[in-house]
C-alpha cells in the first residue's frame, strides 16, 4: 500500500485530498504511478495532461522516475505560490 | 535556526530582537516581511503539505547556512485564511557582516516561494481563483544556482 495526497487546485478538481492505494503490478515509479491514475479516466485525466504537476516521494520532490514502493507516501500538486 | 508554520500573526520587532538578543558576534540583521496584497482581494487562503513544509523550509535554511556565514536565521510562514494587509511570511538572518545577512535573507524568500510545498487562493468579486506560479519566481531562485540568471 501507498499512502497518496493531494493538493490546491488538483485535490479540488479530483475530489479528494488522500487514499490509500495498493501498488498495482508495473507500478513502481511516479511516471508509471500518474499512468495508474490518469487511466481512472473523467477528472484523473489530468495525471496525463498536466505538465506542470508536481510529485513528492516521502515528502521530498520527486521526478517522473522515482521510485515507488509499499509503505511510500506520494504527492501531487501543482507548483507551489507560497512567500 | 528555528522555522515555524503556523495561523497566528508573528510580532515582527520581538523576531528582530530575538536574532541578535545575547550575541555580540552579529553585527547585521537583515529581514523580510510578506503582506496579503489588497489589490482586487478580499482575502487569501494558504493551504501547505503538512510535514514536507517544515522539512522543505529546514533544508532551505540550512542550504543558506551552507553558503553564507550566519549567525542566526528564522522562518515564519502562516497558513490559513489572511486579510489584505496581514502579514504572511518572515525571514530574519543574524550575521557578522550585512552582505552575509542580504544575500542569505533574499535567498531564502527566493527559495521559498519555488520550493516549500503553499499554495495560495485568492477570493475576490468574481469567486476564489487558486494563484498561478510565476516564471518570474522560477527566474529569481535561478539565479542562485550555478550558471544561473
Amino acid at each position: 500500500m501507498i499512502k497518496l495526497l493531494y493538493f490546491a487546485g488538483l485535490r479540488e478538481a479530483l475530489g479528494v485530498p488522500a487514499e490509500a492505494l495498493a501498488l498495482p503490478a508495473g507500478v513502481d515509479t511516479v511516471g508509471t504511478l500518474r499512468a495508474h491514475l490518469a487511466a481512472r479516466g473523467g477528472s484523473w485525466q489530468v495525471f496525463a495532461t498536466s505538465r506542470s504537476l508536481r510529485a513528492a516521494v516521502n515528502q521530498a520532490m520527486a521526478g517522473m522516475e522515482a521510485p515507488v514502493g509499499s509503505g511510500d507516501e506520494v504527492a501531487f500538486f501543482p507548483p507551489v505560490t507560497g512567500g | 535556526m528555528s522555522v515555524s508554520v503556523q495561523k497566528a500573526d508573528f510580532d515582527v520587532g520581538a523576531e528582530i530582537a530575538a536574532l541578535s538578543a545575547g550575541d555580540d558576534g552579529a553585527g547585521a540583521v537583515a529581514s523580510f516581511v510578506g503582506l496579503v496584497r489588497g489589490a482586487g482581494i478580499d482575502a487569501m487562503t494558504l493551504e501547505h503539505y503538512q510535514g514536507m513544509t517544515e522539512k522543505s523550509l529546514a533544508e532551505i535554511v540550512a542550504e543558506a547556512c551552507h553558503r553564507w556565514n550566519l549567525r542566526r536565521v528564522r522562518v515564519i510562514h502562516r497558513v490559513g485564511r489572511l486579510l489584505p494587509g496581514e502579514r504572511i511570511v518572515f525571514v530574519g538572518v543574524s550575521s557578522s557582516h550585512r552582505r552575509d545577512a542580504f544575500a542569505a535573507c533574499e535567498f531564502v524568500m527566493d527559495y521559498l516561494k519555488t520550493r516549500a510545498p503553499f499554495w495560495k487562493k485568492e477570493e475576490g468579486a468574481a469567486g476564489a481563483k487558486w494563484v498561478d506560479a510565476r516564471e518570474s519566481d522560477d527566474a529569481a531562485a535561478s539565479r542562485w544556482e550555478p550558471g544561473g540568471g
